[in-house]
């Protein structure tokens, strides 16, 4: 045991290449690929060299990572979309080829990308079992030893000679989640498969890899839930345009995260014609720095200064609200219940009220938005987003919870 | 160093109402001195017979599912495989018998002559028909997991064999009703099976790989089969072809593999001079070279699906 490493995972210089753009939707018709077979031997005859193709537009999904993963590590990847999670995830799980650089892997690997890969609607609960098992790596064997426990814990026995057409959503998820909880893998590559289902599914994945960790399994983990990354893992890699810029201790790490988040600003200065700016934004009278608080449950008043330089007719403004990561919940307009807006020039102030705030407990990001229905470039301002940051409450723990409430009547006794 | 037990078990319990279960030894990965995998550009094609062996599993699976779907939900279910043979057989011995009268060699009954060459055919044509769109109708598949990709053509080929098998039966029991008996060479069937075996799975790799990168594919495969019966002696025999284009004729595999089929069945097929030869070196090719060319474009399959 002494003399063996206890890297499970090696990354080495990994990049991967994709060519993209309108050349390459051109670039794959057979047409194409003829041409260029007959111009090639054409020149090939005339004893003349083919010029390479112009290089179309390339774009490096990612780019010069390296990190090592040791047994029993649990690794959260974060980063926005599209800066390479995906990418990573599906070459390590072998699913697409490395342009650079290599990957070592010790064990048996496990890649859950999503939940009940290779299940066949046509099939019963059953075959499914068998089929989703061995998709993922099982024996034959491996499952039928293991197929009672299967069974036990997706809690649809009733159903298991049901096709799983027929299954509501939920068993769905149940069912391929316990193949997938009881391949016992050395090396376990997850993505987002946890933003299914309920959350009491959720806490049951969460502690299936709690378990799986404590077991010395290796896990590769990307996820947009922050609060998991945080419960979870205790290293974090962030992943940026392709690249790897921080690696380390998971609370580093997503402080690392969020200072990107908040600095994706410059966007506004590029947007619009300079016609109209949007001077500062208030929230419940207080201005609307990164941090600013917000009770949940309670009201929240977002008022927005507007500048005007050049006169503008028909107008809408529009406030969002959404993850650090940029998954919009709240996205509202003037236009939608009122009429547009005509701005002359001069100040003007924009005030949205919401009667309640839906949200649960944790940091959203705002943004405010001024738009032209009338003008070639319609977005005219664009303000810098702010984070802010919602109070605990005695809201249930739902990401979204409107205002609501129950009632309840007794309507007498049973005959 | 910390120890860890790899058979410590990973316990599931959801509110404690699991069934306890023993310990399962699972050799395959119990030991961390596991080999490491790399991977790098261009693939590591060293050891790549070995994995498809690990892998024979996840085959059988797909071809066990191919199978268990392909009749669901359909009121006549498997009859299918015999009913439709059996329709193009009654067309054909129509047709080409009757109103064609094109010969049938040494007193054997038409219909047959045709069936001998319908089963190898519909064998062929369900392969080139599912085969071309084998990988993209797996695009779930090989967009979330790996495994060679191999599997997926080669796994409907043993679909339509499972039709050629039930066909094959069909064909022995209508020899049986004639009372034709087969001759001795039939027992070199199996060397003919395995010849429409390679010719299928050549057509199957070239097709399906060819599909992905190029969609025209899909719409030119219909046209294909259409045009494959006309060079493919199904409802004739070869004699009716002018001897000198026998050659020519040939190079189209299944000319080879369907006067195999009836030359061991009915011991009537056009297996002299160049035609069997000539056909065994073209399924040969085929494999060889639609093998090689879905393993060079498999790497992109999950980037351009």
């Amino acid at each position: 045991m002494g003399i063996m490493s206890d890297t499970a995972i090696r990354v080495n210089g990994l990049g991967k290449l994709y060519q993209i753009g309108a050349a390459r939707e051109k670039g794959d018709g057979l047409r194409h690929a003829l041409e260029g077979t007959v111009r090639k031997w054409g020149n090939r005859l005339r004893g003349r060299a083919t010029p390479p193709e112009p290089t179309q537009e390339d774009f490096w999904a990612l780019k010069d990572v390296s990190f090592e993963i040791k047994r029993g590590e649990c690794v959260g990847v974060i980063g926005r979309n599209g800066a390479g999670k995906s990418t990573l995830l599906k070459l390590l799980s072998r699913i697409t080829e490395p342009t650079e650089g290599e990957i070592g892997l010790k064990g048996r690997v496990g890649s859950l990308l999503e939940v009940g890969t290779g299940f066949h609607p046509e099939l019963t609960g059953r075959e499914n079992i068998f089929l989703n098992g061995s998709v993922l790596g099982m024996g034959r064997r491996e499952i039928q030893a293991k197929f009672d426990e299967i069974v036990a814990f997706s809690e649809v026995e009733k159903f298991l000679d049901t096709p799983v057409k027929r299954y509501s959503s939920g068993m769905y998820v149940r069912l391929a989640f316990s193949v997938a909880a009881h391949l016992e893998p050395d090396i376990l590559i997850v993505d987002e498969v946890l933003a299914v289902g309920d959350m009491a599914f959720q806490a049951r994945c969460y502690a299936f890899f709690a378990k799986l960790v404590q077991s010395g399994v290796s896990i590769l983990l990307v996820t947009h839930n922050l609060l998991a990354l945080k419960d979870y893992c205790r290293r974090g890699i962030l992943l940026v345009d392709g690249r790897k810029v921080d690696d380390g201790p998971v609370h580093f790490v997503l402080q690392a995260y969020k200072k990107i988040m908040e600095a994706r600003i410059p966007v506004s200065r590029d947007i619009g014609d300079g016609r109209i700016y949007i001077e500062g934004i208030e929230l419940n009278g207080l201005p609307a720095v990164n941090g600013v608080p917000l009770d949940a449950g309670k009201q929240a008043v977002f008022v927005i200064y507007i500048v005007v330089e050049l006169q503008t007719l028909e107008v809408y403004c529009n406030l969002t609200l959404a993850t650090p990561d940029g998954q919009q919940l709240i996205h509202l307009r003037n236009d939608v219940t009122g009429p547009l807006y005509d701005l002359s020039v001069g100040r003007h102030i924009v005030s949205v009220t919401l009667a309640n705030v839906p949200l649960a407990a944790g940091v959203y990001s705002a943004q405010a938005r001024i738009v032209s229905q009338n003008i070639a470039t319609p977005v005219l301002y664009d303000s810098e987003p702010f984070l802010i940051e919602v109070s605990n409450n005695n809201l249930p723990s739902s990401l979204v919870c409107p205002y609501h409430f129950f009632q309840h009547t007794t309507v007498g006794k049973c005959a | 160093m910390r120890v860890i037990s790899r058979r410590s078990r990973i316990n599931l319990t959801v509110s404690g109402k699991m069934p306890s279960t023993p310990n399962i030894p699972l050799t395959a990965h119990d030991s961390y001195a596991a080999e490491e995998i790399v991977l790098r550009p261009g693939g590591n094609s060293r050891g790549y017979w070995t994995e498809l062996w690990r892998y024979r599993e996840l085959f059988a699976f797909l071809a066990w599912r191919d199978l268990k779907v392909r009749y669901k939900q359909t009121t006549v279910g498997v009859a299918w495989a015999v009913i439709r043979p059996l329709l193009v057989t009654v067309i054909f011995v129509t047709v080409f018998g009757r109103l064609a009268n094109l010969p049938s060699p040494e007193g054997i009954p038409y219909p047959l002559l045709v069936l001998a060459g319908m089963t190898a055919w519909q064998f062929f044509a369900t392969v080139m028909a599912d085969g071309s769109n084998s990988v993209l109708s797996n695009a779930n598949l090989i967009s979330k997991v790996y495994f060679p990709r191999v599997i997926v053509p080669a796994s409907v080929v043993v679909v339509a064999f499972a039709d050629l098998l039930i066909t094959g039966l069909m064909t022995l029991a209508l020899m049986a009703w004639y009372g034709v008996l087969p001759p001795i060479q039939v027992l070199l069937l199996p060397g003919m099976i395995l010849l429409a075996l390679a010719s299928a799975l050549g057509v199957g790799f070239w097709l399906s790989a060819l599909t992905v990168r190029f969609r025209d594919v899909k719409i030119l495969v219909p046209f294909l089969v259409q045009f494959g019966l006309y060079v493919t002696p199904v409802g004739f025999s070869t004699t009716a072809v002018p001897e000198r284009y026998h050659p020519f004729f040939a190079l189209n595999p299944m000319v080879g593999v369907i006067e195999g089929f009836r030359w061991c069945l009915l011991g009537t097929g056009v297996v002299d001079g160049w035609v069997l030869p000539i056909s065994v070196v073209s399924a040969v090719a085929l494999l060889i070279t639609g093998f090689r060319y879905f393993r060079a474009t498999e790497r992109q399959f999950a980037d351009i699906i």
